[in-house]
């Protein structure tokens, strides 16, 4: 096993289980807005979209990479701007004026 | 010389999703989970475009102003439409971790080892099946495409195959890299699995199927960090893989059934003497008026909001009633199933945006020791999980799914079109109750004269 493979699935088991943690702590209030957020996190492949897209080595791959940055992009400004969207509805009784 | 920073940025990235994830706990401290996972993105988005590889920003410049430009109104959507809205975003989470592996695939290939081929098939198979899988689903809820299951002979067998086909073509690229012209087969595999993974899944299986498209889209883009050897890519692909994969064990614990079941069961045929059919029970229906009266003599009335209430768009009249009812020292809880509605926590998100405080939305555990002391239930577009069968009756599919208890409360009132099935198809023994009354309609209509009747009668 190479070590980058090594190195890559303990971070990749050490992040699940933090994930498992963390996740199950969530309110079931708030399913929907973690929905959306870790559609936002899971945008982060506009890292690899925008490294092909930039690096410009085939026609080709410069297409798939600039639609995939585009991609990436609706998930980030959407993914974000739903869940705050979502959560400035949540209030408690006898707070604020609608 | 600024470059050799970048994994510091990714660094920061990676914790700024994990502080993100667990400040989204709790409604106090949700929204700083957002604004310090919109820091952690733009860390990474400014970490990736100080590469040195990067030698012309003109295409990336044209993509950040497109996405932005689709992004934006898709946050707009009304609350109604956000399961549409998540499965079309995973659709396209999954199609940019599909499209970088592609291109991944043609700038290495043939020369590229056999861990990296091994992760890039797996981010190129989850990927567009995932893609075309979110798609179908968007379809589905936005009924474009028929919300009820399509079942066929064989289906499973021949889904299996076309899963074990791609996988097997993907096996073989991982020995054979330089057979590139495989790799469109397992591009076309993917895709078309997607689509038959979807078709025969029914409307009530959606947040199951939403929050395991969710995990697979976490996965690709984590099987992408195996690929570019980028820790930031695992770490933020495997919480978004764990948080999809908690969602749906959830939703299928709420309906008392296996992963399998969902994904190759079919629930929600029609089905033929199932449960109590043929057998003619009476049911007693009541006015808006009637429904008004009962529910100004209680003083512990229970909501239980379900997908009709969506599909009606009666959140706001439901708000209306809220406030009268409160105003009259009733007190006023929603009961919130799991499963109600189209994907995880959709009641909540309606409940909210009609202006109705969160501390009044009571989850299935909390509440169902309340039914018995509540003076009326009043179910409004839910179904299945308000159906006693569950307790009770071993022949019944739903048996053993957790329901909420509304039979238990001293009476029932029961808002709905007609006497149809829910999405199990079988009847609903609730409505053949003494204590419950049917009143027919339209839930909006039906919640909006009501209300009526309470501010006429109320004498302000």
């Amino acid at each position: 096993m190479s070590p980058e493979l090594e190195q890559g699935l303990y971070v990749f088991v050490l992040a699940t289980f933090v994930g498992f943690e963390v996740i199950r702590r969530v309110s079931p209030l708030l399913h929907t807005p973690l929905m959306s957020l870790t559609n936002a996190i899971s945008a982060i492949a506009v890292v690899g979209s925008i490294v092909v897209a930039g690096e410009q080595k085939t026609t080709l791959s410069t297409v798939l990479g600039t639609a995939a940055v585009a991609c990436s992009m609706i998930n980030i400004v959407g993914g974000y701007l739903i869940t705050y969207r979502m959560l400035r509805m949540f209030r408690k009784s006898g707070k604020g004026t609608p | 010389m600024i470059e050799r920073a970048i994994p510091l940025f990714y660094l920061a990235a990676a914790v700024s999703f994990i502080l993100a994830l667990k400040w989204l706990s709790a409604v106090p401290t949700a929204r700083r989970g957002v604004l310090v996972g919109i820091a952690g993105m733009a860390l990474a988005v400014g970490g990736t475009l100080l590469r040195p590889e990067i030698v012309s920003y003109r295409w990336i410049a044209v993509a950040f102003v497109a996405g932005t430009v689709i992004g934006v109104p898709m946050a707009m959507m009304p609350m109604t439409a956000v399961p549409q809205r998540t499965a079309l975003s995973h659709a396209f989470g999954a199609l940019a971790a599909a499209l970088v592996g592609t291109a991944e695939f043609y700038l290495r290939a043939p020369r590229i080892d056999r861990f990296t081929m091994g992760a890039l098939a797996v981010e190129v198979l989850l990927g567009f099946l995932t893609f075309t899988a979110s798609l179908m689903a968007f379809g589905k809820l936005q009924e474009i495409l028929p919300a009820r299951p399509i079942t066929y002979r064989n289906q499973n067998v021949l889904n299996l195959s076309i899963l074990g086909a791609a996988a097997g073509a993907g096996a073989y690229l991982v020995a054979r890299p330089d057979a590139a012209w495989l790799f469109p087969v397992l591009a076309v595999l993917s895709l078309l699995f997607g689509v038959m993974l979807i078709v025969p899944i029914g409307g009530a299986d959606m947040p199951t199927v939403i929050s395991l498209l969710n995990s697979y889209a976490g996965l690709a883009a984590a099987a992408m960090g195996f690929v570019l050897d980028n820790k930031l890519l695992i770490v933020a692909g495997a919480l978004d893989g764990s948080s999809g994969l908690i969602l749906s064990v959830i939703m299928c614990r709420a309906m008392n059934r296996s992963f399998t079941n969902v994904l190759f069961g079919a629930f929600g045929q029609v089905q033929e003497g199932a449960g109590t059919a043929g057998e003619r029970r009476t049911v007693r229906s009541a006015t808006a008026e009637e429904a008004a009266g009962i529910l100004q003599a209680a003083s512990r009335v229970i909501v239980v909001p379900g997908y009709g209430m969506a599909v009606a768009q009666a959140q706001h009249k439901v708000r209306e009633l809220y406030d009268a009812l409160t105003k009259a020292d009733i007190e006023v809880k929603f009961a919130i199933h799991p499963v109600a509605g189209r994907m995880p926590g959709h009641m909540n998100v309606l409940l909210a945006e009609a202006d109705i405080p969160y501390d009044r939305l009571v989850e299935m555990e909390d509440v169902n020791s309340d039914f018995p002391q509540a003076d009326v239930a009043l179910v409004l577009g839910a179904n299945d999980v308000t159906n006693p069968a569950a307790r009770h009756d071993r022949s019944s599919p739903i048996y053993g799914m957790p329901i909420l208890d509304v039979d238990r409360a001293r009476t029932v009132l029961v808002v709905k079109r007609s006497m149809s099935p829910g999405f199990a198809g079988i009847e609903n023994e609730l409505y053949h109750l003494d204590r419950t009354l049917m009143v027919f309609g339209d839930a909006k209509a039906v919640v909006g004269s009501i209300v009526r009747e309470l501010s006429g009668g109320g004498g302000h």
